[in-house]
């Protein structure tokens, strides 16, 4: 029962692809790099499959109705240690991973759906030059995502961060020829390493205070009660520096965007259902550090309300199909910083969960379509595919009924959670739900006018050889569409009771019960929420009918009638065009003239040629000692001699008292 | 004062040496021809020899003057070879100026 | 006696050294130094050194001057021409020998129980030097006469005509590669 879990083989799996196809890729045949490529998801998602059975009793034997505790086979939390890594003084870490609940189901969510994604690119890409460096990529970034979620202490959480950071720019750039992609590759990659630095001052601050990095020896000196704000806040804002890097929060959102230039199902992969969640994955794995300082959870709550509203916004007015789903995973990311915020750790996992179930399936149905229309990503010339790409439009319809939050699709149950967890929170959790309520509405919008314009309506590109996708892109795409539908069916309850020995519980709230009038029912304050939000959803879908379907000219007449805020939102707020002009250009200036000219010419090249004129010039004046004239070599001889010897006798007793005495009488008389 | 029985102090003898070296030195310094140069050498060497001897005189040692014995016979092949190359150099250069002398290369 | 003999030679052995710095033509400078070292071999014998003083006629004064006088004329040597010198030689050179000088003479005059030379006291024989020089110190001895050879071949092999005085001839082509 109690055998070694084998945990070493979740990230190893997906390291041998990476070698395999790093090395060997270019010169296997296609099948074989293929088999390779989807072997190790697949197995590794197997190992995981394996720990959770292990974990579990089988669910025929649990009562639907029950949320007490799931008792297991297996006690969790397990942890392997794989050796010893830095024994510094008192800081002692290791190479160990952890697992219990909340990693658990992070891995299920990341190698599932890693592997399905895996095989949607095995259609996806298969015309691609670059296939096996592709997959290579992919497994790489598999193994330091598992490596991430399942550390045992911050030190190995922070070698699969930078990794996927890693994995992410070598994936975004890789049509590395085009400019527009090495470009946003470089800044996902240096505006991810902003947020690094906030990570590691965290990791600092850890060592210095806490002397260890280990979660679990974290957790237990913090429930001493003498740890509350002060230099915990500080390593919670900190590590919300890093998660807001990470996970595309402001200010550090705008890599994200510029992310869609690599291909779909990497933008499905890691920017929508796994890396981009890691942010919020680790504050729920510290969220002991967080729940000590209300001070940094309220920042973290604003942080996340204050980007799903901007990036709703902005994704109401974008035309290229991925941008809309970029800025629509901005906006589902604050919704999950904004559960952390309230302390709901588990609906937010929950909303992490389903969001990457069904955002995956977005981009991946997008790719789809993009697929389908030979490259065209522009909303402005799709219209009409539901005919032509019939089981896209089917998957797609369920992804946006998902993402608006409607019953009983997985959305409904995570977000309605969320908004529940923030509105009983107090006066300013009400704040933050109204918030919500009103992303929640742009997000049904957008999606529906996503939908609107890419399927239905007349078409209005070039269509000519609109095609459907294979079944290597379909088969994902449809077992995606299933899980969204379904996965949200466990419930909140059962989730976060299951959660709960690794995030903390939830805090009941004593619920009222409202009347419905005419009726004898009674509605908890829960069930009453969660009807205001669908309706609010319907709203967005109504609206976004009225504009799209009914009467497609008025977008036009709107943008139209309100000229500056339509600009303001199609350029993003222009905030790209302010970090260049605040921070890139004075950056590059001062590297190019002070660093390049100053300091690179002037004082290193300076250093050096002084050490250069130096030797010249002193060269030069011993240069003349030697002039082969015998008689001057002669008389620095006897020089030499008389100084030697005068070093020689100096302490002698009667030498110096004489010469003194010399002196004195010379020099005094 | 009886001139004829005095003693000499042996410090005389060694100021009589040591002026002798320096003289020798100073003519190593002085003179610009080669072989008067070489000569100055064999006036050091001599000065030095005087204090040998006045040494085995004062310690009534025999090592004293067979050193000096000794220095006389590497002087002797000093100056023999010495001279010859003196005259090798003569051969070449034409001069015995030592301020001409005064490139490696012949 | 003893004090009058020392000053009268102990002054020609100081005049003929500085004569040898004064005069310019070598010549002149070699006979000068003949005076010293036949001075000196008075004074060896005013110190008991019989052997040494007859070795200083025959080997300084007899063998190595001459042979200075021999190459002086065979160099054809003459009067010293003004060249243009050297500064070190006598800004750093004097001073250097006037330091080393007056700390030699202060070592001097500050060495306790120096005795004194007379006349009365007993002449170092030849046995005396001989007994010590074939016995103890017969491998010196022998190196020496080794060395004295060296010199000889020495000698001979720089200064022999035809050394260092022929052209350098141009190398012959290579016919054969090597």
């Amino acid at each position: 029962m109690n055998s070694s879990l084998h945990l070493w083989l979740i990230p190893l799996l997906p390291f041998a692809g990476f070698l395999v196809n790093g090395i060997l890729g270019r010169r296997l045949p296609k099948w074989m790099v293929t088999t390779v490529a989807l072997l190790a998801p697949l197995a590794a998602f197997g190992v995981v499959l394996q720990t959770t059975f292990r974990s579990f009793t089988p669910m025929e034997l649990r009562s639907w109705n029950d949320p007490g505790p799931i008792p297991a086979l297996l006690s969790l939390p397990r942890i392997e240690t794989f050796g010893n890594w830095i024994n510094a003084g008192a800081l002692h870490i290791d190479f160990s991973f952890v697992l219990d609940q909340l990693s658990l189901v992070m891995l299920l969510v990341v190698t599932g759906v890693g592997f399905l994604i895996h095989v949607y690119s095995v259609g996806y890409m298969s015309d691609d030059e670059g296939y096996a460096r592709y997959f290579s990529y992919l497994n790489l970034f598999l193994f330091f995502m598992t490596v991430l979620v399942l550390a045992g202490n911050a030190l190995v959480m922070f070698v699969g961060w930078e990794g996927v950071g890693l994995a992410s720019y070598l994936l975004i750039g890789f049509y590395f020829q085009k400019k527009s992609a090495a470009d946003a590759g470089k800044k996902a990659f240096i505006v991810n390493r902003i947020g690094d630095f906030g990570f590691l001052i965290a990791l600092f601050l850890l060592i210095a205070n806490f002397g260890t990095l280990t979660f679990t020896e974290i957790a237990s000196k913090l429930a001493y009660p003498g740890w509350q704000g002060g230099v915990v806040t500080v390593i919670a804002l900190c590590l919300l520096l890093g998660a807001a890097g990470k996970s595309a929060q402001l200010p550090l959102y705008i890599w994200l965007p510029d992310a869609m230039e690599g291909p779909t199902p990497v933008s499905a992969l890691i920017h929508a259902a796994t890396m981009v969640t890691a942010g919020i994955y680790m504050v729920a794995r510290l969220h002991p550090l967080f729940d000590r300082s209300p001070f940094a959870l309220s920042v973290v709550g604003l942080v996340g309300a204050a980007t799903a509203l901007f990036a709703a916004t902005i994704g109401l007015v974008q035309n290229d199909i991925k941008r809309v789903l970029a800025y629509s995973t901005i906006s589902q990311l604050g919704y999950m910083f904004m559960a952390c915020g309230v302390a709901a750790y588990s609906a937010g996992i929950f909303h992490l969960v389903t969001h990457a179930l069904f955002k995956a399936l977005l981009f991946l149905a997008a790719g789809s379509v993009i697929h389908g229309l030979g490259g065209e990503q522009d909303l402005r010339k799709m219209g009409g595919l539901w005919r032509k790409l019939p089981i896209t439009f089917a998957v797609t319809t369920v992804g946006v009924l998902a993402i608006a939050g409607f019953f009983p699709f997985a959305g409904f149950f995570s977000k309605d959670a969320i908004l529940y967890a923030a509105f009983t929170q107090g006066p300013g959790g009400k704040l933050l739900w109204a918030v919500g309520l009103f992303t929640a509405l742009l997000t049904s919008f957008y999606m529906f006018r996503l939908w609107y314009l890419a399927f239905l309506g007349k078409p209005r590109g070039e269509q000519q050889h609109v095609h459907e996708s294979p079944w290597s892109m379909l088969a994902p795409l449809v077992i995606l569409a299933l899980l969204s539908i379904s996965g949200g069916w466990i419930g909140i309850e059962r989730f976060s009771a299951f959660l709960a020995p690794s995030v903390g519980a939830r805090v009941p709230v004593p619920s009222s019960l409202f009347p419905v009038p005419f009726t004898h029912f009674h509605l908890s304050l829960e069930e009453l929420l969660s009807i205001v939000a669908v309706l609010v959803a319907l709203e967005g879908w109504a609206i976004a009918d009225k504009y799209y379907r009914r009467k497609p000219a008025s977008p036009a007449q709107l943008a139209a009638a309100l000229p500056g805020g339509y600009k303001l939102l199609a350029g993003k707020y222009f905030v790209d065009e302010f970090y260049g002009a605040v921070v890139v250009k004075p950056l590059i200036g001062f590297s190019k003239y002070i660093l390049g000219w100053v300091v690179d010419v002037g004082i290193l090249g300076g250093a050096v040629w002084l050490l250069g004129a130096v030797a010249t010039f002193a060269g030069a004046i011993l240069q003349r000692w030697q002039s082969g004239n015998l008689r001057s070599y002669a008389a620095w001889l006897a020089a030499g001699a008389a100084a030697l010897l005068l070093f020689v006798l100096a302490p002698w007793n009667a030498v110096w008292p004489l010469a003194i005495n010399f002196i004195w009488k010379v020099a005094g008389h | 004062m009886n001139l004829f029985a005095q003693e000499v102090p042996l410090s005389w003898y060694l100021l009589l040496s040591a002026a002798l070296f320096s003289l020798g030195v100073v003519g190593f310094l002085i003179k610009r021809n080669l072989i008067t140069i070489f000569m100055s050498i064999e006036l050091m060497l001599n000065g030095v020899n005087l204090s040998f001897v006045t040494f085995a005189h004062q310690w009534h040692q025999v090592k004293g003057q067979i050193f000096v014995f000794f220095v006389m016979m590497v002087a002797a092949a000093e100056a023999a070879v010495g001279l010859a190359i003196i005259i090798a150099i003569f051969r070449v250069r034409a001069t015995l100026a030592v301020d001409r002398i005064d490139r490696m290369k012949l | 006696m003893h004090l009058i003999l020392f000053l009268i030679f102990a002054a020609c052995c100081l005049a003929g050294a500085i004569n040898m710095l004064l005069q310019s033509h070598p010549i002149a400078s070699a006979l000068s130094l003949i005076v010293v070292m036949t001075s000196l071999a008075v004074l060896y014998l005013l110190l008991g050194a019989e052997f040494l003083a007859a070795a200083q006629i025959i080997v300084y004064a007899g063998a190595i001057m001459v042979l200075f006088a021999f190459v002086v004329m065979l160099l054809n040597a003459s009067r010293e021409e003004r060249t243009r010198g050297s500064r070190a030689a006598s800004l750093v050179g004097f001073p250097a020998v006037v330091v080393i000088l007056a700390l030699i003479a202060t070592v001097i005059l500050h060495i306790q129980g120096l005795g004194a030379a007379s006349m009365s006291q007993g002449i170092t024989s030849t046995e005396e030097l001989s007994v010590v020089l074939f016995t103890k110190l017969l491998l010196p001895f022998e190196v020496t006469s080794v060395l004295i050879l060296i010199a000889i071949l020495g000698a001979v092999a720089l200064a022999r005509h035809g050394h260092g005085d022929q052209e350098h001839q141009a190398p012959k082509e290579r016919t054969t590669r090597p």
